[in-house]
C-alpha cells in the first residue's frame, strides 16, 4: 500500500467514511443521535480511543502476532485490547479530569461494542498499513464516524417538528436518512480509492 | 501440533492475563477515593468506602432506598436529593427527572458515584425501610400462573406498612441461577397483619424471582425482603373510590379492602377486575363477600376473552365502559389502578374522560 498517511487520513473522512460506506458503528449512531451535544461528545470518544487502539492493536499485530505465528487469534487480541484499553482510559479519566469524564467519559462503555473500531483494527490489517497509515486511518475513521453522527443528529433535531408517518418514525427515518447521506458520500468514491 | 496449541494458549493467556492485571491496579489506584462521609438529611452521619454509587453505598450502612430494576437506571425509582457533592448530572439520569425535579437537585442515586462527601435528603420514611427475614408460612395456587405466598417474619420482628405499599423481594440462588435479584412485590395482606404479610406472584416466562418462586420456593424455606416502599396507597379521604386492578394486580387492592373492613368506613367504593377468561379470576368469593362488609361496595370482574366454554354471563370487553355504572360525583371520586402500563394509559384516560381528577388517580404500574 503505497499511499500517503496524509491522504488516507482524508480518505477515510470523506471518500471512504467508515460508517456511510461500510456501515459499520450503526447501533450507537442511531441510538445517540438525537441530541447533536450527545453525538458530538461520543464522536469525539470514538475518535480519541480509534486513534489509540489502532496504535496498540497495529503494535500487538506486529511485535506479539507474527512472531508468535497466532494471527488467526487477531479478532480476540483485538478485542481483549480494545476493552481493556476503554476500561482504563474511563478509569483514569473519571479520576484526573471529571469534566471531561462527564461529557466524553460516559459513553466510553458504548465503544467497547462499537464495531466501527474492531473494523478499522481489520482493515488496517487486511490493507497491510504501516504504523503511520494506521493512525491516520484511525483518526480520519474516527472524524469520519464523528460527522455521519453529527449530521444525522442535526437533520433529526430538525425532524422533530415535522410530521412523519408514524411507521416511519425513529429508527425508520433515521435509517432513510443514512441512507441517503451515504449515496451521497458515494460521490465521493472515485476520488481516492484506499482498497 | 500440541506443542503450537499449548503455545498459543499460553500467549494468549498471557496477554489476557497482563490486561488484567493492568486493570486490577488501575483499579486500586485510580478508583480508590478513600473513605467518604455521607451526611443525611442534617440529621445522620454514615461513612463508607468511596467508588460505590450512592445506592449500593447507603444500602450496606441499611438504609435502602427503593430500587425496582436494582441499580441499572432503568426503573428511575432510586431518586433522592443531593444538595452536596454528587457532581454533574448524567445524561443516564435526565430521562427520569421532571423539570421541578431537576431544579431541586434530585438524582438516580444509582447513577451518583461515591467520589467525596456528600449531603443527601431522603424522605423519614425511608428511615423505617428495613432487611426482614421470614419463613414461608403458606403457599395457594390461586390460578394455573399466581400464587399467594404468606412470609412469617422471623424472631417476633415487625413490619409497618401503608395499605397499599410494596416489598422488595431477595431471591435466594436456585438452580443454575447463582445470582441473586431483588423484585417489587405490592403486599396484599392487611396492615394490621404486623407479623406476617402476603405476596401475590404471576409466574412470567423467563423471570428469574417469578420462576423461582413459583418452581422452587416451598413451605419453610428461608428469604429476605426489604420494605416497605412506594406512595401508592390508600389515602384517608371521603371521596368515591374507583379500584381498577388486572391479574397480580389484585395484591395491593385486597390489602386495601381487608384495611377499610377493620377500620370500617360508608365511603362509596367499585372494584374492577379485569381478566382474560374465566380461569385467570381468583379470589372471587372472597371479593363478593366484601359487598355484604361495606355499606356501598361492588366487586366487577370484567373478561376481555372469555372462551365459550367459561359460559360467562357478566361483563366483556375491557374495564372502561363499565365505570359509568357505579359513577357518582366524579369530582369527589378517586381511584387507584394496579395493573400493565397499558391498562394503566387506558383506565387513566377513561376516568379523565368521564371527570375524575386526574391528581386524585393513583397507581401502581408494573412496567
Amino acid at each position: 500500500m503505497g499511499i500517503s498517511a496524509f491522504l488516507l487520513f482524508w480518505a477515510a473522512i470523506f471518500t471512504s467514511n467508515i460508517l456511510l460506506t461500510n456501515f459499520l458503528g450503526m447501533c450507537s449512531y442511531l441510538s445517540v443521535s438525537k441530541e447533536v451535544g450527545s453525538s458530538l461528545g461520543l464522536g469525539v470518544a470514538v475518535t480519541f480511543v480509534l486513534v489509540f487502539t489502532t496504535a496498540l492493536n497495529w503494535l500487538a499485530y506486529q511485535y506479539l502476532l507474527v512472531p508468535f505465528n497466532i494471527v488467526y487469534l487477531e479478532y480476540i487480541v483485538f478485542i481483549i485490547v480494545i476493552a481493556a484499553f476503554v476500561q482504563l482510559l474511563e478509569l483514569i479519566v473519571e479520576r484526573y479530569a471529571p469534566a471531561l469524564y462527564y461529557t466524553l467519559g460516559i459513553f466510553l462503555p458504548l465503544i467497547t461494542v462499537n464495531c466501527a473500531i474492531f473494523g478499522v483494527s481489520l482493515f488496517m490489517v487486511i490493507r497491510n498499513y504501516n504504523f503511520l497509515q494506521s493512525i491516520a486511518f484511525g483518526a480520519g475513521s474516527g472524524l469520519g464516524w464523528l460527522l455521519a453522527i453529527l449530521m444525522l443528529a442535526g437533520i433529526r433535531a430538525k425532524l422533530k417538528e415535522k410530521l412523519i408517518p408514524a411507521g416511519l418514525r425513529g429508527a425508520g427515518i433515521s435509517l432513510i436518512i443514512t441512507g441517503i447521506m451515504a449515496l451521497a458520500f458515494i460521490g465521493f468514491s472515485g476520488i481516492a480509492p484506499i482498497q | 501440533m500440541l506443542a503450537t496449541i499449548f503455545k498459543d494458549i499460553a500467549v494468549l493467556t498471557a496477554l489476557s492475563g497482563l490486561l488484567a492485571v493492568i486493570l486490577v491496579l488501575a483499579e486500586r489506584i485510580f478508583n480508590n477515593y478513600g473513605q467518604c462521609k455521607i451526611g443525611i438529611n442534617g440529621k445522620r452521619e454514615i461513612e463508607v468506602k468511596g467508588g460505590n454509587n450512592l445506592l449500593a453505598s447507603l444500602g450496606e450502612k441499611q438504609i435502602f432506598l427503593p430500587s425496582a430494576c436494582g441499580g441499572r437506571g432503568s426503573c428511575g425509582a432510586c431518586k433522592c436529593k443531593v444538595t452536596q457533592g454528587g457532581g454533574p448530572l448524567l445524561p443516564t439520569e435526565k430521562p427520569f427527572l421532571s423539570q421541578a425535579e431537576l431544579a431541586d437537585g434530585i438524582r438516580l442515586s444509582c447513577q451518583v458515584k461515591v467520589k467525596s462527601d456528600l449531603a443527601i435528603q431522603i424522605p423519614d420514611s425511608i428511615f423505617n425501610i428495613r432487611k426482614f427475614a421470614a419463613t414461608v408460612a403458606e403457599i395457594v395456587d390461586y390460578t394455573y400462573d399466581i400464587k399467594g405466598i404468606t412470609f412469617k417474619l422471623i424472631s417476633g420482628e415487625t413490619v409497618d406498612f401503608k395499605a397499599g405499599q410494596y416489598v422488595q423481594l431477595l431471591t435466594e440462588p436456585y438452580a443454575k441461577m447463582k445470582q441473586r435479584v431483588s423484585r417489587a412485590y405490592s403486599i396484599s395482606s392487611k396492615p394490621e397483619d404486623r407479623d406476617s404479610l402476603q405476596l401475590i406472584i404471576r409466574l412470567v416466562p423467563e423471570g428469574i424471582c417469578t420462576t423461582w418462586v413459583h418452581n422452587y420456593l416451598k413451605v419453610g424455606d428461608k428469604v429476605s425482603f426489604t420494605g416497605p416502599y412506594g406512595d401508592f396507597y390508600l389515602r384517608d379521604t371521603q371521596a368515591d373510590i374507583f379500584f381498577v386492578a388486572g391479574g397480580s394486580g389484585k395484591a395491593p387492592i385486597k390489602s386495601m379492602l381487608e384495611h377499610l373492613q377493620v377500620v370500617g368506613t360508608t365511603r362509596r367504593m367499585s372494584y374492577f377486575f379485569g381478566a382474560r377468561g374465566l380461569r385467570d379470576l381468583y379470589l372471587t368469593e372472597e371479593m363478593f363477600s366484601f359487598e355484604k362488609v361495606f355499606s356501598d361496595f361492588s366487586y366487577i370482574p370484567v373478561l376481555s376473552h372469555a372462551a365459550p366454554e367459561d359460559n360467562w354471563t357478566g361483563r366483556t370487553g375491557y374495564v372502561m365502559p363499565y365505570f359509568q355504572e357505579r359513577l357518582r360525583d366524579p369530582a369527589n371520586s378517586e381511584a387507584y389502578l394496579c395493573g400493565s402500563p397499558g391498562m394503566i394509559d387506558a383506565v387513566i384516560k377513561g376516568l379523565t374522560a368521564l371527570g375524575v381528577p386526574k391528581d386524585k388517580i393513583y397507581f401502581d404500574s408494573f412496567g
